[in-house]
C-alpha cells in the first residue's frame, strides 16, 4: 500500500518559501484570526473543545491535554501559571525547533488561546540553552504580538490579559521532565520533584497550579479552536487524533520531518517510501521509534497479539514496517511513540557500540537525585565502554541487564525508565550480539565504519 | 564585577518577568558569562548579592548545568554534537578534525587561543547530522571535509591583519 500524503497542519509553513517568521508574514496568512474568535467565547467552551478533540500531548508522554486542564486546581485562589516545555531535548526529536524558528507567531496565538481558555495569569516559555537563536526569535515575536495587541494587558479589548516570558535553560536534559522544568524555572538545580504531592496541576511553579505542555501541543490547540474539537477528531485515528511530526534520523536516504495523521503511516512506507529507504547497499537493522528511550525494535521480529478495531477485538501479526505510527499501537508492541522522533541503523552499525552512545547520554544527563539512576546509569555507561575500548565477555549482556532491572521503577522521575529501556531492549533483541562481541570486534570492519564510544 | 552598561540594564529588566527574584538565577547567569566570557567566583557572589541569596546557590547552579563554564575559553566556541544520530552519521570523526585543525585536546584552550573544542549532548538537529554549533551559529551535515573548511574560515577570521 503507498503511502498517504503529508497532512502539514503544524508545518503548514515550515520551508515554505517567502514564508518569514515576523507578524506581519503571520497575519497575512491568517495568523490571530482564532485568537479573535476565542477571546469571544466562554473559557469553558474551548476547554470543551480540547476535551472533545482528543488531542494527547506530543512532547512524549502522550497524556491527554484536555484531562491534563481539567486536573488544574482552580478553587485555591492561586494564580495558575502555564509553562510551555520547549527543552526538546529527548535525542532523535527536531520538531519544535522549526516551529519556533520559522513560525513563532503560531506557537504564540497557541500559548495565547490555551492562556485565555485556563485563566492563565502568566506563562513562560523554557526554551533550551542550545537554541539562543530561537529564544531571541521568540522574544521578538512577543514583543511584535504585545505591539499589536495579541499579548498582554486587555487583549483585543477581552479584559483578559497575560503575559509571556522566554526564560533560556542551560544544557541539562532533566529539564525536560515537567517538575525539574518547574524546579529550574524557580532557579535551582532541575532537580525532579516526587508525585505525590507535587503534581504540577496542583502544586507546581512557586506552589502553585500550573500546566507544562510541549510547543507542538499548543500549537494544535490553535487549530482545535479554529475548527472545533470534533471536527479536528476526524483527523488521525480513533484515540489517536489530529497530525503528529515524525522526526527521522540516521541510516535512510532522505532523513528529515514529517507530518501525517496519526496512526495513518505505517513505519514501512515512513522509512522505505518517505525516507527512501536504506542507504544504497545497506539493509535496515533496528529503529528507535520515539526517541532515543525508547525501547528498540529488531527488522524482522513479529509482533503478535489481539487489538480493538472498532468493537472488535482482531488479531494481529505485524512485522516492524506495518506498524501504524500512532501512540497506541507502539504500546502495544512494547515500545512508545513518545516525542515522535525515529533513530534509523542499518547493518553497519554494531548494536553493543549504539548502546554505549546511548548509555553515555544517560549517564551524562543523570540528575543524580536518586542512586539507583545515578550508580546505575554510569556503571551501564563504563560496562559498554570497557567492551568496545578494553575487554569484552560473554557475560556482559547480563550484567548490564542486572543493573537495568534494578533502576526502572526505583526513582522519583521516569528517567530512571528512559535509562533502563535501551539496556533492557537491546540485550533482549540483540543478545547474542553482546555475547559475541569479542570476536566481533576482533575481526576487520570497513575503514568508514564510524566511532560511536 | 565590571559588566557593560547594556548588561546591567538587561539584568535588571529580566529580574522582573518573575514574581520571586531567585527566577532569575539561570538568567543572570547567561548575562554575565555572555558579558565576561565566564562565571568567575566574584561573578557567582555578585548574583547571589543580586537575587538576595546565598553564593552556594548560585554556585550549585554553575557546576549542575553543562552550559556555564568557570574558566575563560577559545575565542570561538565549536560544539559537536555526540549523540547517536550525529554519531552514527560520523560526529567522532567531525570532532577529532576539528581537534587535529587546531591541535588542541577536548575541553581545552586550543595553543594558539584560537578555540575550545567540546563535545555536547543532542543539539536537537538530528536530520541533518553531524551538528556542530560555533558559539550561537548551527552548522548542518558538517563531515571531516566540512570541518576542515569551517577552521580555515576561523583561521582566517582569527588571522592579525
Amino acid at each position: 500500500m503507498p503511502a498517504p500524503e503529508q497532512h502539514r497542519l503544524i508545518f503548514r509553513h515550515i520551508d515554505e518559501p517567502g514564508y518569514t517568521n515576523d507578524i506581519a508574514c503571520y497575519q497575512k496568512n491568517g495568523g490571530y484570526e482564532v485568537l479573535r474568535k476565542a477571546v469571544l467565547r466562554k473559557p469553558e467552551e474551548l476547554m470543551d473543545e480540547v476535551k472533545k478533540s482528543g488531542l494527547r500531548g506530543r512532547g512524549g508522554a502522550g497524556f491527554p491535554c484536555g484531562v491534563k486542564w481539567s486536573l488544574v486546581d482552580r478553587k485555591s485562589g492561586k494564580p495558575i501559571y502555564l509553562v510551555v516545555n520547549a527543552d526538546e531535548s529527548e535525542p532523535g526529536t527536531f520538531k519544535d525547533r522549526y516551529i519556533m524558528h520559522q513560525d513563532p507567531h503560531q506557537l504564540i496565538e497557541g500559548i495565547m488561546i490555551s492562556c485565555f481558555a485556563n485563566k492563565v495569569a502568566c506563562a513562560y516559555i523554557y526554551i533550551r540553552g542550545e537554541f539562543p537563536e530561537g529564544a531571541k526569535i521568540l522574544e521578538k515575536a512577543i514583543a511584535e504580538a504585545k505591539a499589536a495587541n495579541f499579548v498582554g494587558g486587555n487583549i483585543l479589548g477581552s479584559g483578559y490579559g497575560c503575559e509571556i516570558y522566554v526564560h533560556r535553560g542551560a544544557g541539562a536534559y532533566i529539564c525536560g521532565e515537567e517538575t525539574g522544568l518547574i524546579e529550574s524555572l524557580e532557579g535551582k538545580r532541575p532537580y525532579p520533584r516526587i508525585k505525590p504531592p507535587y503534581f504540577p496541576a496542583v502544586l507546581g511553579l512557586y506552589q502553585c497550579p500550573t500546566i507544562v505542555n510541549n510547543v507542538e501541543t499548543l500549537c494544535h490547540v490553535k487549530h482545535i479552536a479554529d475548527f472545533g474539537g470534533e471536527a479536528y477528531a476526524k483527523i488521525g485515528t480513533p484515540g489517536n487524533t489530529g497530525t503528529r511530526i515524525l522526526c527521522v534520523s540516521g541510516h535512510v536516504q532522505r532523513p528529515g520531518y514529517y507530518e501525517f495523521e496519526v496512526g495513518k503511516c505505517t513505519m514501512g512506507q515512513l522509512l522505505n517510501e518517505v525516507c527512501g529507504g536504506p542507504l544504497p547497499g545497506r539493509t535496515f537493522k533496528a529503529v528507535i521509534p520515539g526517541g532515543s528511550s525508547a525501547k528498540v525494535l529488531k527488522f524482522g521480529e513479529r509482533y503478535k497479539g489481539k487489538r480493538k478495531v472498532g468493537a472488535d477485538m482482531v488479531d494481529y501479526d505485524w512485522g516492524v514496517e506495518d506498524i501504524p505510527m500512532d501512540f497506541d499501537s507502539l504500546a502495544m508492541i512494547g515500545s512508545m511513540g513518545g516525542s515522535g522522533g525515529v533513530i534509523v541503523m542499518d547493518d553497519s552499525v554494531s548494536m553493543v557500540e549504539a548502546l554505549g552512545n546511548i548509555n553515555a547520554f544517560y549517564s551524562h544527563e543523570s540528575c543524580g537525585q536518586c542512586t539507583p539512576c545515578r550508580e546505575g546509569s554510569l556503571w551501564m555507561k563504563k560496562i559498554t565502554a570497557r567492551m568496545v575500548h578494553g575487554t569484552a565477555r560473554p557475560e556482559d549482556g547480563a550484567l548490564l541487564k542486572s543493573v537495568a532491572d534494578q533502576i526502572a521503577g526505583r526513582t522519583i522521575c521516569a528517567f530512571g525508565e528512559a535509562c533502563a529501556w535501551p539496556t533492557q531492549s537491546f540485550i533482549a533483541k540483540f543478545g547474542d550480539e553482546f555475547k559475541g562481541y569479542a570476536q566481533a570486534k576482533a575481526a576487520p570492519r570497513p575503514a568508514e565504519t564510524p566511532e560511536l564510544v | 564585577m565590571n559588566l557593560k552598561p547594556e548588561t546591567l540594564s538587561r539584568i535588571d529588566e529580566v529580574i522582573t518577568h518573575y514574581p520571586v527574584k531567585r527566577s532569575a538565577s539561570l538568567p543572570l547567569l547567561h548575562l554575565v558569562q555572555e558579558d565576561q566570557g565566564y562565571v568567575s567566583q566574584e561573578a557567582i557572589e555578585w548574583i547571589a548579592a543580586k537575587l538576595e541569596l546565598q553564593p552556594i546557590n548560585v554556585y550549585e547552579l554553575v557546576t549542575f548545568y553543562p552550559m556555564f563554564r568557570q574558566k575563560p575559553i577559545g575565542r570561538r566556541h565549536i560544539k559537536v554534537c555526540r549523540t547517536l544520530s550525529c554519531a552514527i552519521m560520523g560526529g567522532y570523526r567531525t570532532c577529532s578534525e576539528f581537534q587535529k585543525q587546531f591541535n588542541t585536546g577536548l575541553g581545552e584552550v586550543s595553543p594558539g587561543g584560537e578555540v575550545t573544542v567540546e563535545f555536547v549532548e543532542c543539539l536537537a538537529s538530528c536530520g541533518t547530522a553531524p551538528i556542530v554549533m560555533i558559539d550561537d551559529e548551527l552548522h548542518q551535515k558538517v563531515d571531516a571535509a566540512r570541518a576542515r573548511e569551517l577552521s580555515n574560515k576561523i583561521k582566517a577570521e582569527l588571522a592579525p591583519r
